[in-house]
């Protein structure tokens, strides 16, 4: 018996204080955030940790002894009770989604001191709240608990972002709107789900669609459900409300919500086609495999291309993030073995990458104490390190090798080859490059430009990039300090150790995607799918 | 031919070694514990491919996989003759290199010198990385780690110029590989299920003769590191960056590995006899022709030095490439021996354009009237330099342009033949004036004055090492024509 599974033995509960311990944490920080205002960073910290370990456990768990956990939340069976699954997929994603959260919020410490002063207590709490939602919605084996979990996730998201600058509460109004619409279409295609199956266990339902394949309810339940998470996932054309609501929230909120959400939302979508409608009905009996893999494409040209016409840093991200959608839409509904691997693959090394460019963003901004392009100028020299680790998710975001973006990448690309979809391969490649353009872009403005004399002037014309007004102040003194100093001038080493270790993660996830693909991915996919 | 395979983690040091000095070189406290760094790593390195050397002169290889990637293709190391011909070329001359380079760098006072010699470190590694590759994938990857770690140095000077200049480098660099070498790649995989390099290729009997076109030409042009036109236009740009990064990466290193990589992917991956059947050589070798002559007219009319050498180098790319794609023992085995003559002879001519900038500033032939009578030993060098890369006796140059003039006999395309003697010609024709404007001029067509003498010894002590090696090559040219003949005779089969 190894390390792993020993551990795994004394603590059977784990897949319950996964999400339990964030879930408890949040109203014991938003409590203590009342009396003191260091504690809610130190209770919320310790919640993720330990929600981070327990993730590690499980995956080792389930990868050593190959038997998926199921775990009945206070002992009721399924399909009355709620039972939680960790699988391969699901321990994956749930590795990702601790490690993010944790990653993010400790090297945010003193963002989120300045950014939130007097407010501690609540965003600790609803940072939590977040990622409980997320863990949940992923380990839960039951279609109407992730309807729950989803809603508890997307409602503390709304309030995180709007936590943001004077611009963020509209932001979060169109986000919320359009939220609610998706989760309502989910909960609606489960509710015909159980009028046509009379359950709410996803291992119940499957069991019983196979018998009523040609059922008109199942169909409109699929259709539904699908219209929910695509919304949520924000394809082309329904993808307004993301730009505005991750560019104009805290750089703390979007370094958590931009990497997992949409990220869930497929692995949900995955969950949904493969587990719970079965591969056969996704791909064989309703044949909309070639519709979505077209919408996808569309998704990837219209990301790209919008990309390229932002200015401000964060929106351009947040329209990579739409193109990363249709990577990911794209290679699962390819159908074949490969591109389902891709994009399961991608929604990892993904997460990491966009993790690691807004976890950039909290260094720049904390820096230069502005959010623009701009601010980047001279940096190679100031920052080395950081710069570094930038260059590194960027290089991945393009998809340059050994990181990890080229190895999905390359898995999709091999996938679009092999279903004969050369206009998917097109769209890849085009984005690659439309990604070289956008961040040499960037990365040319700090090679090449000096290091800039920023002017208050500056900061204050364009203050809807900058933080809150009062916390300006701050930010401009802390400015004073580094401007003067011609040497390097790195971040704080408690916002530079995470962000680095990320980046070396990008690496080491490209070079060990072998391992991933043999050890995990291929256990998801059913082996059916050739 | 089945050969003997030794399995060994060597190749993987030879690569690693320059990026494990990396960390020395940026934690230095001085600047000649800086480059005690870097000579030491450059001198383990090249003593690890010594090391190799007799093994592979036996016929046999060298391999490794460092990680398997994806279940079928690893990032895997295999050394055979043409690699390790090329990895002596670069790596021997990387000593060379860095010693010219603390000379030059130091005398003009440059800045960011950590960092100059951080990326030299990284891209010699990519280099090695690319010589020694099993596979199509690791190929690429030590391919766009070069692109990369190039970057920086072709922009060191961060100025307007070197600003555009580097826009265009990673324009056609990384855009030619991303948007071209890759979707080939990823192409040859669906059909052949293998990215390994074979000795006769991997493609005959998988894929038909328009998609075989397709897929040599997406490789010739994506792999623009070699220059076939219209995809050579960022190499006279990239001569912004301070003249050592022109010698070892832009005769040398960077433009070598875009003409092995397209060397290694017609042999390996494609195979000689695919490149026949569907008569794709001999467009190839057209291509390639057109280059020759159009680079070698344009270098004519170049005035910047660096600037006509690096037109040459363009000409010069595209023998290697003629040679192999003629098909013939002679021609292949001329196209990979001038990887290594001529990049002695370039690399010379390089360092004597640097150490006139040292010396003088200078960097317009038109000014460089007299120079040669105040620094005869820089300007003997260049005339070797030249003397090799036109194919003259008793120089280097020489030997690999006669198997390539008998590998156009052989083939029997003799309008080849007029395409190299043409070359030649044009190739005296752009050097000479140089050599003869610099030695044989009146005293009052002196642009010098007697003040101006040789640059540092350390500028000069490796322009005539190199010039020593273009000349010792004639008469001893066995280490790298062996290892092309070893290399041919694996490739066709006899």
């Amino acid at each position: 018996m190894t390390f792993f599974t020993t551990i795994f033995t004394f603590l059977p509960d784990l897949p319950a204080i996964i999400i339990i311990t964030p879930l408890l944490a949040s109203l014991l920080a938003a409590a203590s955030g009342l009396f003191n205002r260091k504690t809610p960073f130190l209770i919320a910290a310790a919640a993720l940790f330990i929600s981070f370990i327990s993730s590690i456990i499980l995956i080792m768990q389930v990868v050593e002894t190959g038997i998926v956990i199921e775990y009945r939340m206070a002992g009721w069976a399924a399909p009355m009770g709620i039972v939680y699954i960790i699988d391969h997929l699901s321990a994956l994603i749930l590795l990702v989604i601790t490690s993010a959260a944790f990653l993010n919020f400790i090297s945010n410490r003193k963002n989120i001191e300045t950014e939130f002063r007097n407010k501690e207590g609540a965003f600790n709490s609803l940072y939590l709240l977040f990622t409980s939602g997320l863990i949940g919605m992923t380990a839960t084996g039951d279609a109407f608990n992730l309807y729950v979990l989803m809603e508890i996730a997307s409602l503390s998201g709304y309030a995180l972002i709007g936590l943001g600058s004077n611009r963020s509460p509209l932001a979060t109004l169109n986000y919320l709107f359009l939220g609610t619409i998706g989760a309502t279409f989910y909960l609606l295609g489960v509710g015909y789900l159980y009028i046509a199956t009379g359950s709410l266990n996803i291992a119940d339902i499957a069991s019983i669609i196979p018998t009523m394949m040609n059922s008109s309810i199942i169909l409109f339940a699929f259709i539904i459900c699908m219209a929910g998470l695509l919304i949520k996932m924000a394809i082309f054309p329904l993808h307004g409300w993301l730009p505005n609501a991750y560019s104009d929230c805290s750089n703390v909120s979007a370094g958590l919500i931009a990497p997992l959400t949409t990220k869930v939302t497929i692995y949900i979508m995955i969950r949904i086609c493969l587990t719970l409608f079965s591969p056969e009905y996704t791909f064989n009996y309703l044949k909309i495999s070639e519709f979505m893999v077209w919408l996808a494409i569309i998704t990837i040209f219209f990301g790209s291309l919008s990309a390229l016409a932002q200015k401000d840093y964060k929106r351009m991200l947040c329209y990579i993030i739409i193109a990363e959608v249709g990577y990911m839409v794209g290679g699962f509904f390819l159908g074949n073995r490969i591109g389902i691997s891709g994009a399961i693959l991608h929604i990892v090394n993904d997460a990491a990458m966009t993790l690691a460019l807004f976890m950039a963003a909290g260094i720049f901004l904390w820096k230069t104490g502005e959010d623009s392009r701009d601010s980047l100028k001279g940096m190679f020299g100031k920052m080395p390190f950081t710069m570094a680790g930038f260059t590194l998710a960027a290089l991945s975001v393009v998809g340059v090798p050994p990181t990890c973006g080229f190895f999905s990448k390359w898995y999709l690309i091999s996938g679009g080859i092999a279903a004969g979809q050369y206009m998917f391969v097109a769209a890849l490649i085009f984005s690659s490059l439309v990604n070289a353009v956008l961040f040499f872009r960037i990365l040319e403005i700090a090679h090449f430009e000096p290091f800039k004399e920023h002017n208050h002037d500056h900061v204050y014309h364009h203050s809807h990039n900058t933080l809150l007004h009062h916390h300006q102040d701050h930010h401009d003194e802390h400015y004073e300090t580094t401007k003067h100093n011609g040497v390097v001038k790195e971040a704080p080493l408690e916002m530079l150790i995470p962000f680095i270790a990320v980046s070396i993660m990008l690496v080491i996830l490209g070079l060990y995607s072998g391992t991933i693909v043999a050890n995990i991915i291929d256990f998801v996919i059913p082996a059916a799918i050739i | 031919m089945l050969m003997e395979t030794v399995f060994s983690i060597k190749p993987v040091f030879a690569v690693l070694i320059s990026l494990l000095a990396i960390p020395g070189i940026i934690s230095s406290r001085t600047q000649n514990i800086r480059e005690t760094w870097t000579l030491v790593a450059a001198g383990i390195k090249l003593l690890i491919i010594l090391s190799m050397l007799p093994l592979i002169l036996d016929g046999k290889v060298v391999s490794f996989t460092l990680f398997q990637v994806f279940p079928d293709i690893g990032i895997s190391f295999r050394v055979d003759a043409f690699g390790m011909l090329f990895a002596l070329v670069a790596s021997s001359l990387w000593i060379v290199t860095s010693i010219y380079s603390i000379g030059y760098m130091r005398s003009l006072d440059e800045h960011s010198q950590t960092r100059y010699f951080s990326f030299f470190a990284a891209a010699i590694s990519a280099t090695i990385g690319v010589a020694f590759s099993a596979n199509l994938l690791t190929l690429y990857i030590f391919y766009e780690i070069l692109s990369l770690a190039t970057f920086p140095l072709v922009t060191h000077h961060q100025d307007k110029e070197a600003r555009s200049s580097g826009r265009k480098y990673l324009f056609y660099i990384l855009g030619g590989s991303i948007g071209f070498a890759l979707p080939a790649m990823m192409i040859t995989y669906h059909f052949t299920g293998t990215l390994d390099f074979a000795p006769h290729g991997v493609m005959a009997g998988h894929i038909n003769s328009g998609l075989a076109l397709m897929i040599s030409m997406m490789f010739l042009f994506g792999f623009a590191k070699v220059g076939i036109m219209p995809m050579h236009s960022w190499l006279p740009a990239a001569m912004v960056a301070p003249t050592p990064v022109s010698a070892l990466l832009h005769a040398v290193a960077v433009v070598k590995v875009g003409a092995f990589s397209v060397v290694r992917v017609f042999t390996g991956i494609i195979g000689t006899s695919v490149l026949a059947d569907f008569n794709i050589s001999t467009i190839v070798c057209v291509i390639a022709s057109f280059t020759i002559i159009i680079a070698s007219l344009i270098a004519l009319s170049q005035d910047e030095l660096k600037r006509r050498l690096a037109f040459s180098t363009i000409g010069q790319l595209s023998y290697i490439v003629l040679g192999v794609a003629l098909l013939s023992k002679s021609g292949m085995t001329g196209g990979m021996l001038h990887i290594a003559m001529h990049a002695f002879g370039k690399i010379t001519l390089f360092f004597c354009a640097g150490a006139i900038f040292c010396a003088t500033g200078v960097k317009y032939i038109s000014q460089m009237k007299g120079i040669g009578r105040r620094m005869p030993i820089t300007m003997t060098a260049f005339l070797i330099g030249s003397l090799s890369v036109v194919g003259f006796p008793p120089c280097g140059g020489f030997i690999s342009k006669w198997y390539l003039v008998l590998g156009t006999i052989e083939s029997g395309n003799l309008i080849f033949l007029f395409v190299l003697l043409g070359s030649s010609f044009l190739n005296a024709a752009y050097f000479f004036p140089v050599f003869y404007n610099a030695f044989f001029c009146s005293e009052d067509q002196m642009l010098f004055e007697d003040k101006v003498e040789e640059a540092p010894l350390w500028c000069v002590v490796p322009l005539v090492i190199t010039a020593s090696i273009s000349i010792l090559l004639f008469f001893y040219p066995q280490p790298f024509l062996k290892l092309a003949s070893l290399a041919v005779s694996t490739i066709m089969g006899g």
